[in-house]
């Protein structure tokens, strides 16, 4: 089964690369992408055993992310269908063969207890994705690829060294040398706490950094604001969930040492920056792309917080992972189609586009609307529970910092996409090829009904997975 | 042998200063390519034979003494671009910090409990000096090939403590990570040609277009 998981998009990955058709090349990603979620459900539903020697093993934490890796790359890959169909005048080879490559390593992250494996795993998720976000092929998308690539790879070389250093911790301690997350568990306690703590601290720093919380995030708005709608859907969905899921891990591994204490004020403080840095430089943004790449540093900032403050925290983070990367790909969706239509990605030029792409514009609407947490869509459970649990734990300042950006953070998104999608189409507006179609409108209209039903309903699955996973990360049950 | 292997360990740092201390590219490179060669020859200095050795020492040599300075060599000629000019920081000032820097490594890692085997070799501060140095040359220089070649030292620096740990690292994971640093310089190199068709230039402080007003 584990092999399934990762081998079967590998074998897209083959067959779209030799593929000579342009226009088959997206449909034979969506059936790979289909059959990649069909497995996701059926190990979720069925739970293979930890393989000989521990390296896979499916627990609670991996399957949320892969759940969610799984549902977004899907409803991308249909996207792709519509998308592509618009931008004949390049070849999708690469960003089809890439896309599968990516979602094979993302599996692998999620399956993997081998902190060594996820870290090559988590790497080759960051190069693979290097090619898509220079698909336009212009001076602007190099400059952000060239950003991304040198900022995550030195990020998550850094990580390596503090892999390595915990490995090194097991060494010395005398026990058995090893990087099975299980093993360190049992072992924490007899590590030595000065290569721990330096461990962590390179982890953090590394993982933070692909995973984009401030003051590691200036390659985020290039990187998003340069890539494809369905690129940035799966960056700012699919990897930072991943980058998430390390963190994780080593959050679960700290619990068994003295370090905890020290991890969460790390977390607490980097999630708190991050949100206010999205707060001041979502204000007046005059790119849309960028806005949300600014609204996903937010979010991983919401994430890290909630994990730092532990307790019922945890499961608004947990919910949040799937909350946040749905409706992330909503909104990126959505403004890939806006963006089409106008030929641009700039406040100056985009407006009505309520009144010139109604499904579209409307789904952008919607997205802001549940991004920023007003209820009824599932951001906004995650979002109330993390607050709440904030002032229950009587961390008056962070619950304030944390509401007070929140705010300033919905006034400032609205200021940039109220304009966007009311009022009039300016008569200069260039005339694009570009119509809303089922393909182009569909999936970001499915996820949209995802992210609703996430918010008035947690089907019972769903819950007893959450809370298996706050228990894995030490929430008493 | 692990005498040998230290003084191995010396003719890294050195290199690390060459690296630091040198405006021409292809200079630099070699330079990192000999660093790669000596990380390629460590292993058999300080494991016993065997045939699973023999094959780690040729796949190191082979990736990061020959296979990436090629492919860094032929985009620097396709460049057509020899010196680093103008970095962010002199050259005399990097050379010092660099000196600065594997000082502080050596008492970092004075602070850390180590093993009694490893307690009087080189591996940790030179690991981490090399680290250090990489992470300067990606940070005060202009050059699009500078900062790979910079990328390059981090991760030969990371790859000297990988030495130490040759129990807790399968070979799997081991191999995995040289294969992305090999496909993630190859895909670097593409970026870098890509850059200086559209820019005519190398000079990563000509990507400004993409910032907050």
């Amino acid at each position: 089964m584990y092999a399934a998981l990762i081998i079967l998009p590998l074998i897209g990955a083959a067959v779209t690369w030799l593929i000579p058709f342009d226009r088959l090349r997206p449909k034979v990603l969506s059936l790979f992408t289909f059959a990649h979620l069909g497995i996701t459900i059926q190990m979720l539903s069925f739970t293979p055993p930890q393989s000989p020697g521990g390296w896979f093993c499916l627990d609670a934490l991996g399957k949320i992310v892969l759940l969610s890796t799984s549902v977004l790359f899907l409803f991308c890959a249909l996207y792709s269908i519509g998308y592509l169909f618009y931008r004949r005048e390049r070849s999708n080879r690469v960003l089809c063969c890439g896309l599968l490559v990516c979602l094979s390593a993302a599996s692998m992250v999620t399956i993997t207890h081998h902190l060594g494996l996820m870290w090559v795993a988590l790497e080759t998720t960051t190069i693979s994705m290097a090619p898509m976000i220079y698909f336009n092929r212009n001076a602007r998308s190099i400059e952000a690829t060239w950003k991304y690539l040198l900022i995550c790879s030195v990020g998550v070389a850094l990580a390596l060294i503090g892999l390595y250093f915990l490995a090194y911790a097991t060494i010395v301690a005398r026990v058995e040398p090893s990087l099975l997350l299980d093993d360190l568990i049992r072992d924490a306690g007899k590590l030595s706490s000065g290569w721990v703590h330096a461990a962590f601290v390179f982890l953090l720093i590394g993982f933070g950094t692909k995973m984009g919380l401030a003051p590691l995030h200036t390659w985020k708005p290039d990187a998003y604001g340069e890539a494809p709608g369905l690129v940035g859907a799966l960056l700012s969905g699919g990897l930072v969930n991943l980058a998430f899921l390390a963190l994780l891990r080593i959050y679960q591994l700290s619990l068994a040492t003295k370090e905890i204490m020290f991890f969460q004020n790390a977390l607490v403080v980097m999630g708190l920056i991050s949100m206010i840095v999205a707060a001041i430089f979502m204000a007046r943004q005059a790119d849309f792309k960028r806005m949300l790449a600014y609204s996903s540093v937010e979010h991983v900032g919401i994430m890290a917080v909630a994990l730092g403050l532990g307790g019922k925290a945890i499961f608004g983070a947990l919910f949040h992972i799937l909350a946040n990367g749905l409706s992330k790909g909503v909104m990126f969706l959505s403004s890939g189609n806006i963006h089409r239509s106008y030929n641009s990605k700039s406040t100056d030029h985009v407006r009505g586009a309520l009144r010139r792409l109604p499904w579209s514009g409307g789904l952008f609407l919607a997205g802001f609307i549940a991004i920023t947490g007003s209820p009824p869509f599932a951001p906004f459970i995650s979002e109330f529970t993390i607050v709440s649990s904030a002032f229950i734990q009587g961390r008056m300042l962070v619950g304030a910092i944390f509401l007070i950006s929140l705010m300033i953070i919905f006034i400032g998104m609205a200021l940039t996409v109220l304009p966007m999608v009311m009022g009039e189409v300016p008569a200069d507006s260039e005339t694009t090829s570009y119509r809303d179609t089922i393909y182009t409108v569909g999936p970001p209209l499915a996820l949209l009904l995802l992210v609703f039903l996430l918010g008035v309903w947690i089907p019972a699955p769903l819950m007893t997975l959450l809370n298996e996973a706050s228990a894995l990360l030490g929430v008493p049950q | 042998m692990i005498t040998l292997a230290d003084q191995l360990l010396v003719l890294v740092l050195l290199i690390n200063f060459i690296s630091l201390g040198t405006s021409r590219l292809m200079f630099s490179i070699r330079a990192v390519a000999a660093q790669g060669v000596i990380l390629g020859i460590l292993p058999g200095l300080i494991h016993p034979f065997s045939w699973h050795l023999v094959a780690i020492t040729v796949v190191i040599l082979a990736v990061k003494g020959v296979i990436i300075p090629m492919m860094l060599g032929r985009a620097v000629r396709s460049a057509e671009i020899k010196r680093e000019v103008e970095p962010f920081l002199g050259y005399v000032p990097t050379l010092l910090l660099g000196a600065v820097f594997t000082a502080l490594s050596f008492g970092f890692a004075g602070r850390l409990p180590m093993l009694a085997e490893h307690q009087n070799y080189m591996f940790v501060p030179a690991s981490i000096a090399t680290l250090m140095t990489g992470f300067l040359v990606l940070t005060t220089r202009r050059k699009a090939i500078s900062q790979v070649i910079g990328y390059l030292v981090l991760d030969n620096g990371i790859f000297i403590f990988g030495l130490l740990l040759t129990e807790a690292m399968p070979v799997m994971v081991e191999a995995g990570a040289l294969l992305d640093l090999l496909v993630g310089t190859f895909v670097m190199g593409i970026v870098i040609n890509q850059i200086s068709r559209e820019f005519s230039s190398l000079d990563t402080s000509l990507l400004t277009s993409l910032k907050e007003e």
